[in-house]
């Protein structure tokens, strides 16, 4: 056979073929959204989490034939949906995070809820509260949870007995921490840090809200609170690092961390023994760190226990219907669902976290894989389980305080100055968007009572 | 104007009105919006509320933009004459006849063909101060230094200390000059070789044959180089955003107008300050550009004038 044939026989079959199972997979699959509300649901997660997810979305629309979620996962959530409700093409449902709440429904970008969940008979009591406060602002309910978090002091056992401390008994105040700091530090000859206790900025992911654990509150009465003397010895402390450690021994030390999602994440890896880590570490754990990994779960120290005992940060993924969403009613119908017991236990468990009801079933409790799931979803309850500050200017107090923490880690500014800028660069922020609220806020309330769905 | 000529126009806008409709939705528009939300509080999804010049007034005020601004012109008045520097030396090295230039050629262009992000990841960990290994080998001779004399030198933390990430960031964005390097071999190619030729009867040496021929023969290819570089450093964002995960550096050290003009933008929810960053930005690059328009004029020698 010459060549010419052979390649046109072999175009040809793959044509025939490819045609084949076009046909086929037509006729083989009936869309199955036919003849149903399709409801877009955009969410921030992937991997496992995302998986989890999925799992519920296909049971719900399993369960009923009128309503089809359409579920994906969408990178940078934040930004594009800010664009999809601006250019007037949002999805039904968007999951979103807690702290997201404030900006977005202060800048009009959600649908209210209230006449929706008093329908189906959802209320405060269903769930913990800190995170029912943590779907409402401004007399409105704005979103559901889907998952909650807590953080806690999670803690190297191994490294707790190597350093001859007692691996069941963590530290429960501050003075506490930077005892036991003190004893699992360890020094290269040349006067180098080879692993330490505790650092403040390992991972850093909280650095703007140390002065939880002191007491003291980010904003008091609409003003920027950082002059306050609980946050000011909050960040004396952080200070104290860089004096006591060294700047450059520090920055040397932390330049030889790898990725938080490797094997090389320094508390994984022995150089640090205690973070303070959301619920989700189990599953960094059990992927990143050695097989004989142990480790321990407490509340985070606070300055004075006997005050201010067991003080986390709870804060939960949020299912919100976003401003000019096309079908708001069946959107619900799913965010419902998805906080019923059942399904919300699924999403939990797959996702590895504690649920944000206020019950949990007994079977949950025992086919859940986390060895620490109660230390977490016990702090939650806490008196001093406090939220992100209310304000929908916090990313940028956020970004301040970063920049005031960096400041003071290179030992170019002390804690007073640090904060100062922030106070006086932050109160400018709060009173323009205040203003701007001032301005929003009637037009708003009055469009939200009328429109609601 | 006659029928025709009218016909003729209408056949004429009609081929190019794919341009002109692209450049009015995507860019005159924009831009003009742009202006107009600058003088306004707006914040995406709340409408636009005119407020005069008060974007403007604060920006005046707010220290971050002064730092970003300062930031961004440092980086430009270096990384711009560094990277024209380190492309022409380049070029002129590989347009010597050696055996295996076309090898020498495509290794230093390939830097230019890695993307932008992983270029940046790429150079997050060479610049690493502890397992990095640009530190690795300074710290070599630094190390045989302290020794000699008895100091404590040692190579910086580039990224994380607030003092050397931007010259961190310069060496990033110069391994990238492959494209600029392309450019001046191709106007390297342009140089008569009979002016070399009679210079070399004069007596001249490579030295006075690059400074009298090759330069100014070059100098609208440098002239280019130069408006491409300063568009370019002026917008600089991406690299430094993936090196800092998304931040902008220790003490901001890393923040450039852009970051600054996103950060309002997405971040903070204030699009008509940050459109406010966006036309001052576009000012100044404005304004470079003109300055080095009339600079050209004395400095810039085109064949065919």
């Amino acid at each position: 056979m010459s060549r010419k044939p052979f390649v046109s026989l072999w175009v040809r079959g793959l044509a025939l073929a490819t045609l084949c199972a076009l046909v086929a997979g037509v006729q083989a699959a009936p869309d199955p959204r036919a003849g149903r509300v399709v409801v877009k649901y955009w969410e921030k997660w992937n991997g496992f989490e995302a998986d989890a997810m999925r799992a519920v979305v296909d049971d719900f629309n399993q369960s009923q034939n009128r309503i089809w979620v359409d579920y994906s996962s969408v990178s940078q959530i934040d930004r594009r949906l800010m664009l999809a409700i601006a250019g007037g093409v949002p999805p039904d449902i968007a999951g979103v995070w807690g702290l997201s709440i404030p900006v977005y429904s202060e800048n009009n970008a959600l649908t209210p809820l209230d006449k929706l969940a008093a329908e189906k008979g959802i209320g405060p009591d269903r769930y913990i509260p800190v995170f029912w406060d943590t779907c409402r602002h401004e007399g409105h309910l704005w979103g559901l949870p889907s998952t909650p978090t807590t953080l806690a002091l999670v803690y190297n056992k191994k490294m707790f007995r190597e350093a001859g401390l007692d691996p069941e008994r963590p530290p429960r105040s501050i003075a506490e921490l930077e005892a036991f700091n003190e004893k699992l530090l360890r020094r290269s000859p040349d006067g180098g840090i080879e692993a330490i206790g505790f650092l403040p900025e390992e991972p850093g992911w909280w650095n703007g809200l140390w002065g939880y654990w002191w007491g003291g509150e980010m904003l008091r009465d609409g003003k920027v609170n950082v002059g306050s003397p609980e946050i000011r010895s909050a960040y004396e402390w952080v200070q104290s690092y860089p004096e006591r450690f060294g700047v450059r021994e520090l920055l040397a030390f932390r330049d030889g961390f790898g990725n938080y999602a490797s094997p090389q994440n320094p508390f994984f890896n022995g150089r640090v023994a205690m973070v303070l880590q959301g619920v989700w570490i189990h599953n960094f754990i059990q992927n990143y760190a050695p097989p004989d990994f142990e480790w321990g779960v407490a509340p985070f120290p606070s300055f004075d226990p006997a005050r201010h005992p067991d003080v986390t940060l709870a804060d939960c993924d949020m299912l919100v219907i976003p401003a000019g969403a096309k079908h708001p009613r069946e959107a619900f119908e799913f965010i419902a669902y998805v906080n019923s017991p059942g399904p919300m236990e699924k999403l939990c468990l797959g996702q590895l976290k504690f649920s944000p009801l206020a019950t949990s079933s007994p079977e949950f409790l025992a086919r859940h894989p986390h060895p620490h799931l109660r230390a977490f979803s016990d702090l939650a309850w806490s008196p001093n389980a406090r939220r992100y500050p209310v304000t929908s200017t916090w990313t940028a107090y956020q970004s301040e305080m970063r920049n005031a923490v960096s400041r003071i880690w290179s030992g170019n500014a002390d804690a007073g100055t640090a904060l100062a800028t922030v106070e006086q660069r932050q109160q400018k922020n709060l009173d323009r968007a205040a203003a701007r609220w001032t301005r929003m806020a009637p037009v708003l309330k009055k469009l939200w009572k009328d429109t609601s769905p | 104007m006659t029928g025709g000529e009218r016909r003729d126009l209408a056949t004429g806008l009609a081929f190019i009105s794919p341009w002109i409709i692209g450049f009015l939705a995507f860019c005159a528009y924009p831009v003009a919006s742009s202006v107009w939300f600058s003088f306004c509080d707006y914040s995406v999804l709340s409408p636009a509320v005119p407020i005069g010049a008060q974007n403007y007034i604060d920006l005046a005020n707010d220290e971050v933009f002064w730092t970003a601004l300062w930031n961004t012109l440092f980086f430009s008045a270096v990384a711009i004459p560094l990277g024209i520097l380190v492309a022409l030396a380049l070029a002129i090295l590989l347009n010597f006849d050696i055996p295996g230039r076309g090898v020498f050629r495509t290794i230093f262009f390939l830097p230019s063909l890695v993307p932008m992000v992983c270029l940046a990841v790429l150079w997050q960990w060479l610049l690493n101060g502890e397992v990095g290994l640009l530190n690795n080998v300074l710290n070599v001779p630094l190390e045989a230094l302290n020794a000699l004399l008895g100091t404590s030198l040692a190579a910086p933390n580039w990224l994380a200390d607030a003092r050397y990430a931007k010259w961190g960031l310069v060496f990033t964005v110069v391994w990238g000059v492959g494209n600029a390097v392309v450019i001046f071999l191709a106007g390297l190619q342009d140089v008569p070789r009979h002016l070399y030729e009679s210079a070399e009867i004069d007596g001249a040496g490579f030295w006075q044959k690059t400074l009298h021929i090759t330069l100014p023969v070059l100098s609208p290819v440098i002239y280019f180089n130069l408006v491409m570089g300063l568009i370019g450093s002026f917008q600089v964002f991406a690299v430094p955003y993936v090196m800092t995960g998304g931040g902008d550096g220790p003490e901001r050290s890393l923040l450039f107008l852009a970051t600054y003009l996103y950060q309002n933008a997405f971040d903070f929810w204030n699009m008509g300050y940050a459109c406010a960053i966006g036309v001052i930005l576009f000012l100044l690059i404005l304004a470079c550009t003109l300055v080095l328009r009339s600079l050209s004029e004395r400095h810039v020698h085109y064949a065919g004038k």
